[in-house]
């Protein structure tokens, strides 16, 4: 509780201190405009007009519908991945035989291209939310289950036996000796977590499925509808960095303050 | 009577024998130094007194009502401020935390901290105030036996003077009793009452000392005059392999 009013404390700083990131975003839509005069509205629509299709398309009850259905898969692929993959990566890094197991595995995991993923699983689940859902899980778990096991494997020795010294009950053991640390690894990688969960549900929508925002991807390209896709292109980038610069940055900064 | 009492204690990891028959009796009131060269498993003999690590071989019973432990390097938590860190003892010993809050700022400015330092995370604080922290940690709950381990070896003379004072003054009041790991020949003849030479390869005892004069009436003169009394005993120059080549 003290530390979400201290989050929203520092948060108008934190926003100021953003001005940097505004302006490289104004150079951006500078160089894409500059874009549009040389290569035409066909290829690289202007910034005016994306947005202007954009806001056409946010007050166009259907386009709505495509997000929502979007961000359901993505929730439940994103929230899956963040349960399984930080309860399974603890218990992992609890026992040095399972991290030791579970290493090739997610170097599979790791390792195979999610393209190929969306194939198998097209096949499995068939045109539809599963296809998606497996796919985003697939994609993030491993990046989460990463993140909780080297928490976990990399526990300082030193403090555990200052804990053992001092007779630290065990809720101070967990609270105050290994939960801090292990978030200090687990929180990042939600955070990349989200990001690749994010780009998979586009990808694996635009080759596997009829609705969500990948497949509006999709028919804009099938009917040349520059515009539209650009809008796509904002509200996917622009959806991401909202979380991640209003919602996770803040939070980071002041739960990793007594980082060097 | 509370005392600490170590009975042929024999320890090795793996192959290697570190200590080999230890003896010792640590009683009430008492600071018992054990003084070896580094790597001469003195680390190993204090964690297994205080029950850090378990008994192989021998016996250690420690029949002290409270004790704390100040570690070689000050093995604070990082993500704790100075305040915080000081407490954690008195909250694992069942304290309420305002009071605990309330006794560690008390203590951290009996140890030289100063208020604007109480809220500072440990990767803002100097080698010396680390150790400050440390120590206080450990001597905020008022042990009745204090585990000393090389506490001062990274710490300037001014700090390792000052910190001394601090304990010398709790030894004359009876307050405490230490077990005292140290290389430092000189810091172990300031503070003991008596003081076990612990030769390596393996560790084992080959020399006691003792010394009557209270610590509060030690000076200077008696500690270099002590040290290089000590310092011409055969034995000694041969764990310290102080011996001219
Ligand atoms: N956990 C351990 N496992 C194996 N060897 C150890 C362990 N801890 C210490 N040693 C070895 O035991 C010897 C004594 O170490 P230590 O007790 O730390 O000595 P000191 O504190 O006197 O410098 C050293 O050679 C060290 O390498
Ligand atoms: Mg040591």
């Amino acid at each position: 509780m003290k530390f979400a009013l201290k989050i929203l404390k520092d948060f108008p700083a934190y926003l100021w201190s953003g001005w940097g990131a505004v302006a490289s975003i104004l150079l951006f839509i500078a160089f894409w405009d500059a874009g549009n005069q040389v290569y035409g509205d066909l290829v690289l629509p202007s910034p005016l007009e994306t947005f202007k299709t954009l806001s056409v398309m946010l007050s166009d009850e259907s386009v709505i519908t495509e997000i929502k259905t979007t961000l359901y898969r993505a929730s439940i692929g994103f929230g899956l991945s963040l349960v399984l993959g930080t309860s399974l990566g603890l218990l992992a890094g609890f026992f040095a035989t399972a991290s030791m197991m579970s290493r090739p595995i997610v170097t599979i995991l790791v390792g195979m291209p999610p393209i190929a993923w969306i194939v198998l699983a097209m096949i499995w689940f068939g045109m539809g939310d599963e296809t998606v859902i497996f796919t985003v899980i697939v994609a993030s778990f491993p990046i989460v289950f990463v993140g909780a096991l080297q928490g976990t494997r990399t526990l300082d020795g030193e403090l555990k036996e200052m804990a053992k010294s001092f007779k630290f009950p065990w809720h101070m053991k967990f609270f105050d000796v290994y939960f801090p640390h292990i978030f200090s690894y687990v929180f990042p990688a939600w955070v990349s977590g989200l990001g690749m969960a994010w780009k998979i549900v586009i990808m694996a929508e635009l080759l596997a499925t009829s609705n969500g925002i990948g497949a509006s991807l999709a028919v804009a390209r099938s009917q040349l509808d520059t515009p539209t896709a650009l809008a796509i292109v904002v509200i996917m980038i622009g959806s991401l960095m909202f979380i991640e610069y209003i919602i996770l940055e803040p939070i980071k900064r002041e739960v990793e303050l007594w980082r060097d | 009577m509370e005392r600490l009492e170590v009975k042929n204690l024999n320890h090795s990891f793996g192959f290697t024998k570190i200590l080999q028959n230890i003896n010792f009796t640590l009683q009430k009131g008492e600071v018992l130094s054990i003084v070896g060269p580094s790597g001469g498993g003195k680390t190993t003999l204090l964690h297994l007194c205080a029950d850090l690590m378990d008994v192989q071989e021998g016996s250690v019973t420690n029949s002290f009502v409270s004790s704390s432990f100040a570690f070689q390097e000050a093995r604070l938590l990082p993500w704790k401020n100075v305040i915080d860190n000081i407490s954690m003892g008195l909250l694992a010993a069942g304290y309420r935390r305002r009071d605990a809050i309330e006794e560690s700022k008390k203590i951290a400015l009996r140890f030289g901290l100063e208020e604007r330092d109480f809220e500072k995370f440990p990767k803002d604080l100097s080698g010396g105030m680390k150790q400050r922290v440390s120590f206080a940690r450990a001597l905020v709950l008022k042990p009745s036996l204090l585990f000393l381990d090389e506490p001062f070896s990274a710490l300037d003379i001014g700090l390792k003077k000052e910190l001394q004072t601090i304990l010398i003054d709790m030894i004359s009041k009876k307050e405490i009793s230490i077990l005292f790991i140290t290389h430092d020949l000189m810091e172990a003849i300031r503070l003991s009452d008596e003081i076990l030479l612990l030769k390596a390869d393996p560790g084992h005892i080959v020399k006691k000392f003792s010394y009557t004069l209270p610590q509060h009436e030690r000076d200077d003169a008696f500690v270099y005059e002590q040290s290089a009394k000590i310092l011409q005993d055969e034995e000694i120059i041969d764990t310290f392999e102080l011996r001219m080549k």
